[in-house]
């Protein structure tokens, strides 16, 4: 399918399925077994400039867009969806800075984000916080010279390995949601600890695990924008996020598409490939149609987002939604058209399930993303009532 | 720290034919890449300029299609590139190629080192390297597998040779030709990809390097390929038949018939 790229965007794409293929595609099936964060290969991305794709050009960056994110992320994630999820969540770790933070907070940040020289990560996630954000309880108290942080955040993505962190803490937990605040702070700062690394199904390249904070004192320079933003500064930021998910969903159902036809090819039973057997070309075409679907509305949602219209949690949604199903489908079947040697280890389309999963479950699971579009429908109905 | 890499385009198969008249490569509809051996000395001079500043040149004799492998050199991070273009430099052997490169380094003189590839992946003569540095009268090591240190004007370093290496230490300017061990080359960047779509790249012909014309290209060639060809292979096989006893007869026999035992 056609979709009109710039010359600038054929270039990163391109140079990120280069990354992809002679970079992680050798290591991949390692990185997965031993759970290895892909530090190599974050120096090859920073070298080739691909994390300065998501930061603006005055802070060093290129000053992509939501587009140009996501046509890196799908790259990535055709051929490993854990080191996508390494590259990816350092731009959701850094808009919230480049969205609110003030001139000198992002020229303090945002060239070492863009040089690949610190990583970022973003933290929400709480115990008894998932799909209901709002319910986070971990305080940053105003004391004499900044805030006091307590609490812990899970299932945080490149916990320990990043060097900034955006958090999302209670400032005034008397208002609750109204009360949050983003707070950037930095590893190393004292009361600043890691906790559990969790095991994952899948994007394992990735690391995930707990920020705990016991009386770490940040100075109040680190506050990002107005205190009791931080709920709605979040929400703002997913619906901006969303279609990378959707991208990274795109990117691994083209893997193992990919995976799927080859395999079919060479494949011969009853004398013939089992790609001239009609109930496997049906498979492999109805995969190709929604992967194809998925990226359509993946690069729709991501130009909508770039075009600076402020009602997008829709079509940010539906675009994250669709694709994680499609990916959760297409590998699904891909792994059938494999048969017992997709099931194996050795080949690579039993991971590129495992790691689909998860595109159906953070940022957002779909269940809640649909209630989110459903009512959206109800608030239009409402309005022509 | 400024340093001169001399590269050149190569066509990027190993379907290559050859002209029947000219007994040179038809370079038509070919993709051309950077000589596979030549990255390593592209990468070695960025590796250098960002250990010692300075700036790293490309030089390349060729075609105007050559362009593209200095565009893609300065993508991967050298800071500019110069054509040796012109029709007199047509059908040039590895002396008449030395020595239009020569020329041209005279003119971007002052630089501290010359880095060239081992040999091409199409000629596989691994001369060029040598013959420049005799043309410029300046030392010269081969087979570079690492570059230790570089200090005072001096530079120590490994070469490969058979049977280990050896350390060697050169006064600069010198000129070096390296091997595929001495580095891994980088990917491209977005930025150089970008600097290399905006990038002047002069080209020089016979009347910029101040040469006579007699003495580059075809004219100034010692030596003429008269024919290029695959060996021909008439090897037969033959196999024996019947019990061992047989067969060991047959193949005493058929050995004798040939004077071989």
């Amino acid at each position: 399918m056609e979709y009109f790229l710039t010359e600038e965007q054929k270039t990163i794409k391109s140079l990120a399925r280069r990354i992809a293929e002679e970079k992680i595609l050798p290591v991949r099936a390692e990185l997965d077994e031993k759970e290895e964060f892909p530090w190599a290969i974050i120096k090859d991305l920073a070298d080739a400039d691909m994390f300065r794709v998501f930061i603006p050009e005055e802070y060093e960056g290129l000053g992509g867009g939501c587009l140009e994110l996501c046509l890196v992320v799908e790259e990535l994630s055709r051929v490993c969806g854990g080191v996508a999820t390494t590259y990816a969540v350092n731009a959701l770790g850094s808009y919230t800075l480049i969205e609110y933070g003030t001139e000198e907070q992002k020229r303090k940040y945002l060239p070492d984000i863009a040089a690949g020289k610190r990583l970022t990560a973003f933290a929400i996630s709480e115990a008894t916080a998932g799909s209901d954000a709002s319910a986070i309880k971990m305080t940053a108290d105003k004391v004499e010279g900044g805030y006091l942080l307590n609490g812990t955040k899970q299932f945080i993505t490149n916990a320990g390995e990043a060097e900034l962190y955006t958090v999302i803490v209670l400032t005034d937990k008397t208002r609750g949601a109204r009360g949050a605040s983003a707070i950037f702070v930095e590893k190393d700062t004292p009361g600043f600890t890691f906790g559990k690394k969790e095991k994952k199904m899948g994007i394992r390249a990735s690391a995930t695990g707990e920020l705990v904070f016991r009386n770490c004192l940040v100075p109040q320079e680190n506050l990002i924008g107005k205190e009791g933003l931080g709920f709605i500064q979040a929400l703002r930021l997913f619906d901006r996020s969303r279609p990378g998910i959707g991208a990274q969903a795109v990117g691994i159902a083209q893997g193992a598409l990919e995976m799927a036809v080859d395999y079919a090819q060479q494949r011969v039973q009853f004398d013939h490939p089992i790609i001239t057997q009609p109930v496997v070309q049906d498979m492999l075409a109805e995969m190709a149609i929604q992967t194809e679907a998925a990226r359509a509305l993946v690069y729709a949602a991501a130009r909508m987002v770039d075009s600076g219209a402020r009602k997008i949690t829709e079509e940010s949604a539906m675009a994250k939604v669709f694709a994680s199903d499609v990916a959760m489908r297409v590998t699904t079947d891909a792994l059938q058209v494999c048969g017992g040697t997709g099931y194996m280890k050795d080949y690579p389309v039993e991971k590129m399930m495992r790691d689909a999963k998860i595109t159906q479950i953070y940022e957002g699971a779909n269940q809640i993303l649909r209630n989110a579009i459903a009512v959206e429908l109800r608030k239009r109905k409402a309005k022509t009532e | 720290m400024n340093v001169v890499v001399c590269l050149k385009q190569v066509p990027g198969t190993t379907q290559v034919k050859i002209d029947p008249e000219t007994n040179t490569l038809i370079r038509e509809g070919i993709e051309n890449i950077i000589n596979p051996f030549d990255t390593y000395a592209i990468e070695e001079g960025v590796r250098l300029r960002e250990r010692f500043g300075g700036k790293v040149t490309v030089i390349s004799m060729g075609p105007t299609q050559a362009e593209a492998a200095l565009r893609e050199a300065i993508s991967l991070g050298a800071d500019k590139g110069v054509l040796l273009s012109d029709a007199a430099f047509a059908g040039a052997d590895t002396w008449a190629t030395s020595c239009t490169l020569s020329m041209a380094l005279r003119k971007l003189e002052p630089y501290d080192l010359v880095v060239c590839g081992r040999q091409t992946l199409d000629g596989d003569t691994g001369q060029v390297g040598p013959q420049l540095a005799e043309m410029l009268c300046l030392p010269f090591i081969a087979y570079v597998n690492r570059i230790e240190e570089i200090a005072d004007g001096k530079m120590r370093v490994r070469r490969m040779v058979e049977d280990g290496y050896e350390v060697m230490e050169s006064h600069l300017p010198a000129v070096i030709t390296v091997v595929k061990e001495i580095n891994t080359p980088r990917l491209p960047s977005l930025r150089g990809i970008a600097r290399s779509k905006s990038a002047s790249i002069p080209v020089w012909g016979v009347k910029d390097l101040n040469v006579d014309p007699d003495k580059v290209g075809m004219a100034g060639s010692f030596t003429r390929v008269v024919k290029i060809f695959s060996p021909q292979q008439d090897r037969q096989g033959e196999i024996f038949q019947g019990d061992i006893e047989k067969q060991v007869d047959c193949l005493i026999g058929r050995l004798k018939d040939n004077g071989l035992i």
